[in-house]
């Protein structure tokens, strides 16, 4: 017997160029009990589909066809004032980026307490005691406290239970989950999904879970519904989504998503990919790290944020820094790119010790266009107000001689190098896609000829498919002109194709490090076991000749 | 609560180098002014040796930092000089001055809240409508119109065609009698004496002025309150609160506006300290006794005692208005007193 049943769903968004439309005629049932994942890239309508469910559209979207059925309530039809009495009691939802969902300026005790009382589940007497319970039920630690707790007093992980408190508080029967761990971090990411599968299960509820992450789906969901373009285009078990995907895209997504045993090449697309690259062997260091230190002055004593840290990078190699947030790994990378002064230590960069050219000046330093870096946030890092093909010219202005003409001819270069249509040169960030503001990315990196380059997570924003095109041409980028890099991120699996060695921080600590196989096979501290394990093992796919056919 | 408590008390001991300095400036600011107070002081007829004499008198043929340390210990002691121009101390003519400043200032201030804050809150919750409308057209108004036109046009209209505004000739009309001063604001005077008709003239001395200014107010306070509940709407927290059925009342004075009002909060206090220092035309329109057109007069005629302490007393308001604001910050926002740095 199916809870929620949408056929035909059409939902539209009136825009300055005309009408939109997000949503195009999706049908779908969740059943009772069942847990259900809509996976799909940005813009395929996954979330849409669910403010549509909610009632929650912006202004401007609307629900132009269709209908949804919840419990025999037809909910397109439903007056505003019974949605507002499903919302929270019957159907539920929380969200990603958990710290803003929360209003930042309310106790999270009285969050919880508005929505037990709006549904009349507590009175003004016992709400308190039952938003304790509900903060209890969600695994939260001295409950007491927390009730009093404001949200920029949290950790994310703990905002985002507090927002599944806020959902669950009064019981209801489904629960939408729109990317609840996008932007946690990975061991945080598996207690939020463990929890909300705990839950579900305890309650008997229904889910449908929203994410972009096909290994995550396919290792909570009973069943998988594949969106792309505002339309389905694929439904089935996770197993056999993944073993026997029968549409291009779906196949297309299976092989994007990183994996054990995959090589970078493997992410791509059958047809498109190439021969394996031939990767240069490393041996002379290029970059040596010692003993180095960051203290902050903190308003409660100094804050250790580094905590003597000693590796090397050599000549041509990718070595991956991997660590959750606050374990110093951006610390480290900012000290390296010299952007601040380490307390203590050495940086050594071709024998020659960079700590002591104070990263204020470091702008005028003959090394400065050695090291270069690629931003994790491919918008926020350009002048908005600046075309992709100024962002580029922009470090050979001033970091090199270049005369102005042949700058040109250098641009178009890096943009063929990296793969970026030269006609798109001459557009501003908003108007170019975040594949391709990745490639404006690099391309302005790599403009300066580095031996050496720091990838702060610069992937994380992108879809999988986009990422698999990106890393491939990080991959291509180091074989032809043999390039260092430091990859920090917080996926193992993304580090794993990329890098010949791994070092895990936490703490400010280096708790492990060795080549990627050896760490990622037989990692020796527990952290980096800890960090393997909560990482989404998604199902291993067919070999790609069984459906190479289609 | 204990480190908000400290936000508390660091930021009441950051107004006291500001007090300090402002001693300072106000000092420097009037012999900065050109007309040499010695000459003025002495009188038209006044010879050299007369001129010097009063110069010697006055303390300023002192060198500077002397006459600084005099006039700073004059301060302390709540000393501040003779107005030239009234023959009153400066203090107590600030101390009857500026109560009919503040009680202008406050009144339109409060007029302007009850009628901005709503109606930006209106207009944000439905754009494009009505409200909406009404709420830019009343805005540009406020903004594009001087005060000393507004201010005149009321007089006009309620006044000399009407006929239902008393004459526009300062707090009160000579027929009531001055209430004993204990606030110096008339309308809490009488109302402490009971004087319930002196209560009603200074209030109809009190309109037409006060919706001047109010409409001049107007105009930042709605916007602000607009531009905040709209960002306040549009955010995530905002989408958790309906999506977990609360009424549209929970969520828009419990969610959002409690979240707008930070920045209105900034914005009055801007406002507020303006129109403090910028009423000098509607007080001139409407001859009020206030401290505006008493600064513009000790200006004009080189009272630098007068100047001085005006400069003073509203530095000092300025400093325990900007306090107040930020107090009222870590009463909204408790993240206040919490941060790094």
């Amino acid at each position: 017997m199916s809870l929620l049943s949408i056929q035909d769903l059409k939902v539209s968004f009136a825009t300055r160029r005309g009408s939109v439309e997000a949503v195009r005629g999706i049908s779908l049932e969740i059943r009772k009990g069942e847990v259900l994942g809509i996976v799909g890239e940005s813009g395929s309508g996954k979330s849409v589909t669910s403010y549509a469910l909610m009632r929650l559209l912006e202004r401007n979207g609307r629900i132009s066809g269709g209908s949804l059925t919840y419990g025999g309530i037809d909910l397109r039809q439903a007056r505003e004032s019974t949605m507002r009495d499903l919302r929270g009691r019957e159907i539920s939802m929380i969200f990603q980026n958990p710290r803003a969902a929360l209003n930042p300026i309310r106790k999270v005790g009285h969050q919880i307490e508005d929505v037990l009382r709006r549904h009349a589940k507590a009175t003004r007497s016992n709400a308190r005691s039952a938003a304790i319970r509900a903060l209890e039920a969600v695994r939260i630690r001295d409950a007491e406290a927390r009730y009093n707790a404001y949200p920029f007093e949290l950790s994310g992980g703990m905002c985002q239970r507090v927002v599944i408190a806020i959902a669950l508080a009064c019981d209801p029967k489904l629960l939408i989950a729109d990317e609840p761990t996008t932007g946690l971090d990975i061991t945080t990411q598996k207690a939020v999904m463990d929890l909300i599968a705990d839950l579900i299960a305890e309650r008997g509820m229904s889910a449908m879970v929203i994410t972009h992450d096909l290994g995550l789906a396919a290792q909570y969901c009973n069943r998988l519904v594949v969106m792309k373009d505002g339309e389905i285009v694929e439904e089935g078990g996770p197993e056999t989504l993944f073993s026997r995907p029968q549409h291009a895209y779906t196949r297309k997504l299976v092989d994007a998503t990183p994996r054990p045993g995959a090589s970078v090449r493997q992410l791509l697309p059958l047809d498109q990919r190439s021969a394996e690259p031939q990767l240069p062997k490393a041996e002379t260091p290029l970059l040596e790290i010692r003993d180095l230190t960051k203290t902050y002055q903190g308003r409660s004593g100094p804050v250790h944020a580094v905590k003597g840290i000693s590796f090397e990078v050599r000549k041509g190699e990718s070595v991956g820094l991997v660590g959750e947030s606050g374990c110093g790994k951006s610390t480290t990378s900012s000290m390296l790119v010299r952007l601040i002064d380490p307390t203590s230590g050495e940086i050594l960069f071709n024998g020659r010790d960079l700590a002591r050219s104070p990263a204020r000046n470091f702008a005028r330093d003959a090394d400065r266009a050695r090291i270069q870096m690629v931003f994790q946030d491919a918008t926020d890092s350009f002048n908005p107000r600046h075309t992709a093909r100024q962002s580029i010219a922009e470090p050979l202005a001033r970091l090199t001689n270049t005369p102005k003409r042949q700058r040109v001819a250098r641009v178009e270069e890096l943009a063929d190098l990296v793969g970026l249509p030269r006609p798109l040169l001459d557009r501003f960030p908003h108007q170019l896609s975040g594949g391709q503001k990745a490639r404006v990315g690099i391309a302005r990196a790599i403009a300066v000829d580095p031996q050496f380059l720091i990838l702060d997570e610069p992937t994380a924003a992108l879809d999988v498919s986009i990422q698999a095109i990106v890393l491939n041409l990080l991959v291509d980028l180091r074989t032809k002109l043999g390039i260092s890099y430091l990859f920090v991120s917080h996926d193992l699996h993304v580090v794993r194709l990329l890098c010949d060695r791994v070092i895990v921080m936490r703490d400010g600590e280096i708790v492990e490090q060795g080549t990627a196989a050896s760490v990622m096979e037989t990692p020796s501290h527990p952290y980096t076991r800890e960090l393997l394990a909560a990482s989404p093992k998604p199902p291993l796919p067919a070999p790609p000749e069984r459906t190479a056919a289609e | 609560m204990a480190g908000r408590l400290r936000t508390i008390g660091l930021r009441i001991t950051h107004a006291i180098p500001v007090i300090l300095g402002v001693v300072v400036v106000s000092f420097l600011l009037t012999r900065a002014l050109p007309g040499d107070p010695a000459v003025y002081f002495a009188g038209h007829a006044a010879d050299e040796a007369s001129i010097e004499e009063v110069r010697t008198a006055l303390g300023l043929d002192k060198p500077l930092p002397e006459q600084f340390l005099v006039y700073a210990g004059n301060v302390l002691t709540g000393d501040l000089g003779q107005s030239l121009s009234t023959g009153q101390p400066v203090i107590e003519d600030l101390a009857h001055r500026l109560p009919a400043s503040l009680e202008l200032t406050l009144t339109a201030l409060l007029l302007s809240c009850t009628i901005a804050i709503p109606l930006g809150v209106l207009a944000a919750t439905r754009p494009g409508s009505a409200v909406d409308h009404l709420c830019r057209v009343l805005v540009t108004a406020g903004v594009s119109l001087p005060t000393f036109f507004t201010g005149v046009l009321l007089i006009y209209i309620f006044y000399y065609l009407l006929g239902i505004a008393p004459s526009p000739l300062g707090r009160l009309d000579f027929i009531y009698i001055e209430p004993d001063r204990i606030t110096g604001f008339y309308l809490i005077d009488a109302a402490i004496a009971g004087d319930w008709e002196t209560w009603t003239g200074a209030l109809k001395q009190l309109v037409l002025p006060a919706i001047t200014l109010t409409l001049f107010t107007l105009a930042p306070l709605a916007r602000m309150t607009r531009a905040a509940m709209l960002s306040a709407l549009s955010s995530d927290y905002i989408r958790t609160a309906r999506a977990a059925g609360l009424t549209e009342d929970k969520v828009l004075f419990t969610y959002a506006f409690r979240n707008a009002l930070l920045p209105v909060v900034t914005t009055l206090g801007m406002v507020f300290s303006f129109t403090l220092g910028a009423n000098v035309l509607v007080e001139k329109v409407f001859a009020w006794p206030g401290i505006g057109s008493y600064a513009v007069e000790a200006l004009v005629v080189s009272d630098y005692a007068a100047v001085q302490g005006f400069v003073l007393a509203m530095a000092l308001l300025f400093v325990v208005l900007n306090l107040v604001i930020d107090l009222s910050y870590t009463l909204i926002d408790p993240r206040i007193g919490f941060e790094t740095r």
